[in-house]
């Protein structure tokens, strides 16, 4: 007797909602590979003097400069609220013999970013 | 059982076909059954059996979320049938189809090879270098509770279904396979990690997953393989941090 072998769907996250969500996290990191490039074209343009840097500043603020940031903006936090809230199935912490709740290892992520968005605050705008 | 009248409800079952040497491709076909609000699908499918069309096949034992037999896509999400209640989908049609992902081998039952060979790849029991003690071997509760979640799996294959890397890299040796792997490794009575670890840890293991984490979402028995899998990202890279950045440090 032969089985039928099922082809794979091509399009295989579309029409499932957890799969889009999926896809969609995954594209999030182009975003945020994006503003990466950004970061190093502004080391590049800080290298090479005031003229750069003020020319580097400009661009930014042309319109579609301002729309790519608010789009990389909504990516990256949504990239790191959901890997966030995955990250307790690949930490098991244990004290003791207790397991830390899930909400305690999310928390912890939290405090983490927060802690770091502080210290680079307070790199940035110490005068 | 008593015969449904002309103005009881109804519940369509679509059902997938596939008749090996009849049907050159699997095809839908519609039944309609009596609806009743304490049955599940399986029980429509077994009223489908015994009273409508006796050539439908399907696999099911236990009835109660224990065997794993009856796992099936219902409404394309992929569910045990003896827990998939009419009354869900009611009035709206039923559509049961053999789970994703796994060759058919006929109307709703898959085969199962690819998955009983990754199975048995994992060496899913206790492996001992050392003589075990001679009489009971005993563990704490804090032990047992280490492994307990992954030992509950019942082998269902829903999590293969719901694994869109499996559909794309059937290689893959799958959610199942690793959290079982995971139960051994973490048993206080097992030496076999590194053994295990040639397939878990391997080109086709758990460095595969891309963490969609649809596998922990279906699984009727809270096992988590997705957490399963990402603990064995953590622990193969610690491996290779002890490897490489430690050359003195064993993995």
């Amino acid at each position: 007797m032969r089985p039928f072998h099922r082809a794979p769907r091509f399009a295989w996250w579309a029409g499932n909602r957890p799969y889009t969500l999926f896809m969609l996290r995954e594209l999030t990191s182009v975003f945020v590979a994006a503003y990466a490039v950004l970061v190093l074209l502004m080391l590049r343009s800080l290298a090479a003097g005031p003229d750069a840097y003020d020319a580097y500043l400009r661009w930014l603020t042309t319109p579609s400069m301002v729309v790519f940031h608010l789009v990389a903006l909504a990516a990256a936090l949504y990239h790191s609220i959901t890997w966030f809230a995955l990250s307790p199935k690949a930490m098991v912490v244990r004290l003791g013999d207790q397991r830390v709740p899930a909400r305690v290892v999310v928390g912890a992520n939290y405090a983490a970013w927060i802690a770091s968005s502080v210290m680079v605050a307070a790199i940035l705008l110490r005068r | 059982m008593p015969a449904p009248t002309i103005a009881a409800p109804v519940i369509t079952l679509e059902v997938l076909r596939y008749r090996p040497g009849v049907d050159p491709a699997p095809v839908f076909q519609a039944y309609e059954v009596p609806y009743r609000e304490d049955w599940v699908v399986l029980d429509a499918l077994n009223y489908i059996k015994d009273q409508v069309d006796g050539t439908v096949s399907f696999r099911w034992s236990c009835r109660m979320g224990v065997c794993g037999s009856c796992g099936m896509m219902i409404n394309g999400v992929p569910k045990l049938s003896c827990a998939a209640f009419l009354k869900d989908y009611y009035p709206g049609a039923v559509r049961v189809e053999p789970l994703a992902h796994f060759p058919i081998e006929r109307d709703l039952v898959i085969v199962l090879d690819d998955f009983m060979q990754k199975l048995s790849a994992v060496k899913p029991w206790i492996i001992r270098h050392d003589e075990a003690p001679a009489g009971e071997f005993r563990q704490t509760p804090a032990q047992l509770d280490r492994y307990k979640q992954f030992s509950m799996c019942i082998n269902c294959l829903l999590c293969y279904a719901a694994c869109p890397v499996y559909e794309l890299e059937p290689r893959f040796v799958g959610p199942a396979a690793i959290a079982l792997a995971a139960r051994y490794n973490l048993d206080s009575r097992d030496q076999g990690r590194a053994e295990r670890q040639e397939i878990v840890a391997g080109p086709d293991g758990v460095w595969d997953c891309t963490l969609v984490g649809e596998c922990t979402t279906v699984c009727p028995k809270d096992v988590d393989p997705a957490g399963a899998i990402q603990q064995g990202k953590l622990g193969s890279a610690m491996d290779w941090m002890k490897r490489v950045v430690l050359p003195w440090g064993k993995p």
